[in-house]
């Protein structure tokens, strides 16, 4: 516990947490802000080499015969394995087109979870807020025969609009009530959850002459046109970047950004300055809640069959916590950690394909990625880098995005 | 025995924290070691206390060097340190404290409980500390977990005792009785190090006064040597106004009208009972009383802050009572709250986005919702500058200045506007002489433009020096109105302690 703090000082009585900024990554400066996420992805990288080799079971035999032969196979068989996943991300335009379209409801979802960092909120519901904002889109979706650019906008703002709202809710019981957003958002989820469940077997949403959980399809007209000719990536993507953009400005460059970060550091003194804290709460996690509203509404307006499932959101939740620590919270380190992961499923589908790989390897290293970012000081001491003195304390540069 | 600083230098990066300093104390001896926030006090402590490796230097008892690497080894060498904020677990009784990471154990690891409770006791009775040993630490007053603090120290052997600002947390009759065990450990041959600001309290207190400055060590003196002026002088570098220098105020229309206001703590208890008093432009009226007598739900009723229960408040004869905080500083209302780290600042904001923190949301800061942050700079380059705020540049968090800067900060935000009313709690609490005086002449100089000055404070010597008329708070209500020229502070201060008192 040598000399890891300022010299005098410091943000110790913050009343913002010294753990929630070192994980989340609010308010470290940019060098810090890279070197952990960087090394974490070298690290699971490492240790998914190592598992490729010691569950092929053919070259480890051949480790008492010949070890000179077995090691060059072990080094051959990760070499293939990495070569397939790097050629499946980025190798063609088709592999960029997979990675595009599988970062897109990550980037989404991520930046929901990142603003609510930002803001001090932790919300765990953006499953749940996905599921509401992608019925919502999704009932505009097969209800309505329109135009193609206007059903597709009418849809997605609908699907923004329920987002806000469910996740609304739960800012509004912290503002006015003081109920933790953690509880509320992961209770909401399952509200969400079996909502979509019992509104899949009504007249409402199910599709026509079938009897199990599944909705109707999204008419033609409120389909995600894809980019390009063969590839899947659609204009979700582009809709992304833009929330990317939007969510930059709401944060850095707007007035309600400031507040937003102003509570998340320290309500008290947000108060203090006359914001209304409680509305504040509200508007968090409304924006939050829109974000990941456009993330459901991509689920089901841009993926093939155009149909809403039980449970779609899937995962996509719960890994958005994950990039928006990888990220650290900035909507460009989400896009960024978006894509790295968009790249890992595009490239393990090809892995699996080619290499023999199962895809299951690449969701192991996303893990190990994020149990190393949540640890940075695990990945500090393994590469030796130091802590710079008075790290918290002495930043000498402001966050992310001045 | 002797314990000895010698050659002392800590380098930070960009920031030389210690520079060759040398500190001696003997067993049975009280030093005082004085200096501003930043003059490397602290650094200095937390070297002798094995939390930092100098860059240079050594540490030795009786001429033998000592190997500190973790305040365990300054523990076994017999350096004990009571912290400025109290290590104690708040849900353990104070013995449970006392023994924490030194448990006495039996056979089979069998807690001997009754054992450290006798421990505690016999420590407690031999120092006239009365602490209870089965009392639950977060029931006690500030003043006795001090002292629990003080007996963690004491059943660790301690030789020498670091008290790091004992007495910024206490009010002004604990530390008196703080004073006194002091001197009880002093008489037991304990070697004391006592680091302060206060002038008054190393001047009382100490048998030899170390001053720091800038990582140096400028001055050693003797108490009976040196006058507080001196001692100021030597702390700053520079001559320093000790008494407020103000001329006669000419009050003019009442601005800020309480009448019969009474609110709820945090804990729904009345702490704050029919209270009334006006406040006129031109004048500066002072709220003397112990901390916790009602005087933060004062403020927080008159500045929006907390709901009141009964009577109303007037700023320039509107009616305020249930007003948002904002609306209420759109009035001209200037508010330098209590706590500056909990409240007033964003500590991991920069000094720019402090500078706007209450006044963002409309031109020249944002237009609609977008921030126009190149105006922000402009502003706080201007402020800094105009209130003296020593920081490198208007990017850098305020976390990284000294607690005088953090407060210029907040004075300069809140002052540097038409202002008609100005509520200020605890304006200079920890922070250095030369940042009182600066902060203490800025509140005469709004005044004197004729803005309504209210001032809260539990340094009752502040309030005398600052005021016009002095109110003492008592109970949530006035125990009494007193005209600082005319009455003594021994009267004020038995007012404050809820004796009765009649009314200049």
């Amino acid at each position: 516990m040598t000399q890891s703090g300022p010299p005098e000082g410091g943000w110790g009585d913050a009343g913002y947490p010294q753990w929630f900024a070192r994980v989340t990554g609010v308010g470290s400066s940019i060098g810090q802000a890279l070197i952990v996420p960087v090394l974490a992805v070298v690290t699971a990288l490492i240790i998914g080499g190592v598992i490729i080799i010691v569950t092929d079971v053919d070259t480890l035999r051949l480790y008492g015969d010949s070890p000179g032969e077995a090691f060059k196979q072990s080094f051959i068989g990760v070499w293939e394995a990495y070569k397939a996943l790097f050629l499946g991300a980025v190798g063609s335009p088709r592999a960029i087109s997979e990675t595009l379209f599988s970062a897109t409801p990550l980037i989404l979802a991520g930046l929901a979870v990142a603003i609510g960092f930002r803001a001090g909120l932790f919300n765990i519901g953006v499953n749940g807020q996905m599921l509401i904002g992608g019925m919502a889109a999704l009932w505009v979706g097969f209800t309505f025969s329109l135009p193609l650019i206007l059903h597709i906008t009418i849809a997605v703002v609908v699907g923004i609009i329920f987002g806000a709202l469910w996740g609304g809710i739960t800012g509004f019981l912290k503002g006015k009530t003081g109920a933790h957003e953690v509880i509320t958002t992961i209770m909401f989820n399952f509200i969400a959850l079996f909502l979509v469940d019992y509104l899949l077997k009504t007249r409402f949403f199910q599709a026509t002459g079938r009897q199990d959980p599944i909705s109707k399809q999204v008419a033609e007209s409120a389909r995600f046109p894809s980019l390009f000719e063969g590839g899947r990536v659609h204009i979700g993507f582009l809709i992304a970047l833009v929330a990317v953009f939007f969510t930059y400005w709401l944060l850095f460059k707007s007035s309600i950004g400031f507040e937003f970060r102003a509570v998340g550091f320290n309500p008290d003194a947000g108060r203090y300055a006359g914001m209304n804290v409680a509305w504040i709460y509200v508007a968090v996690m409304g924006v939050s809640g829109a974000l990941a509203g456009i993330a459901g509404s991509n689920q089901l307006l841009g993926l093939a069959p155009y149909q809403a499932l039980p449970g779609f959101s899937g995962n996509t939740g719960f890994d958005a916590i994950a990039l928006a620590l990888l990220g650290r919270s900035h909507p460009f380190g989400v896009l960024a950690a978006a894509l790295l992961f968009g790249a890992l499923r595009a490239g393990g589908r090809s892995m699996q394909g080619l290499a023999g790989i199962p895809l299951d390897l690449v969701l192991v290293m996303q893990a190990l990625i994020i149990v190393f970012i949540a640890a940075p000081e695990l990945v500090r001491s393994i590469y030796r880098v130091k802590v710079p003195e008075g790290e918290e304390g002495l930043q000498l540069t402001r966050g992310w995005g001045g | 025995m002797e314990l000895e600083l010698r050659g002392i230098t800590k380098r930070f990066p960009g920031v030389l924290a210690n520079d060759d300093v040398n500190l001696t104390v003997a067993e049975g001896e009280i030093v005082a070691l004085l200096g501003e926030n930043g003059a490397g006090k602290t650094t200095l402590m937390n070297i002798l206390y094995g939390l930092y490796t100098p860059t240079s230097g050594e540490v030795l008892v009786d001429g033998e060097p000592l190997e500190l690497h973790s305040p365990g080894d300054a523990i076994a060498a017999g350096i004990g340190m009571v912290h400025q904020h109290f290590m104690l677990v708040p849900v353990f009784t104070v013995s449970e404290n006392v023994i924490l990471g030194v448990e006495p154990v039996g056979r089979a690891g069998w807690l001997k409980q009754a054992e450290a409770d006798d421990l505690v006791r016999e420590i407690s009775e031999r120092y006239h500390l009365a602490v209870d040993p089965d009392a639950m630490v977060e029931d006690l007053p500030v003043g006795i977990q001090q002292r629990v603090e003080i007996i963690k120290v004491l059943e660790r052997k301690a030789r020498f005792v670091v008290f790091d600002e004992p007495t910024s947390v206490l009010t002004p009759s604990e530390v008196e009785g703080f004073f006194d065990i002091v001197r009880g450990l002093r008489e037991d041959g304990k070697g004391i190090i006592f680091i302060s600001h206060k002038l008054g309290e190393a001047l009382e207190l100490a048998d030899r006064i170390v001053i720091m400055r800038r990582g140096k060590t400028v001055a050693e003196v003797l108490p009976e040597d040196v006058s507080e002026a001196d001692l100021a002088e030597l702390m700053v570098g520079r001559p320093v106004e000790l008494v407020v220098q103000k001329v006669v105020a000419s009050p003019g229309e009442v601005v800020l009208e309480v009448s019969g206001l009474a609110a709820l703590d945090d804990r729904n208890q009345r702490a704050l009972d029919g209270v009334s008093f006006q406040v006129r432009a031109g004048e500066i009226v002072g709220i003397a009383g112990v901390q916790g007598n009602g005087q933060t739900e004062l403020v927080e009723a008159i500045t929006g802050l907390r709901r009141s229960i009964a009577g109303s408040v007037s700023i320039g004869g509107a009616d305020v009572t249930a007003d948002s905080p904002r609306r209420i500083h759109k009035r001209d209302v200037a508010h330098v709250p209590e706590d500056r780290q909990r409240s007033g600042l964003v500590l991991p904001f920069t000094v720019t986005e402090n500078i706007v923190l209450d006044s963002y949301y409309g031109p020249p800061f944002s237009r609609g919702a977008q921030m126009d942050w190149g105006a922000a700079k402009e502003r706080a380059e201007h402020l800094v500058e105009e209130y003296d705020i020593r920081t490198p540049g208007v990017d850098v968090t305020v976390s990284t200045l000294s607690g005088g800067n953090q407060q210029k900060v907040i004075v300069a935000r809140e002052f540097d506007r038409d202002v008609t009313l100005v509520i200020a709690s605890q304006p200079t609490r920890g922070i250095d002489v030369g940042s009182i005086e600066y902060i203490h002449s800025r509140i005469i100089e709004q005044r004197d433009a004729g803005a309504a000055v209210l001032i809260v404070s539990s340094e009752l010597d502040e309030v005398v020096g600052l005021s016009d008329r002095v109110i003492v708070m008592f109970d949530g209500k006035i125990a009494g109105e007193f005209d600082p020229a005319t009455t003594t502070t021994t009267e004020i201060g038995l007012a404050m302690l809820g004796s009765e008192a009649k009314a200049s």
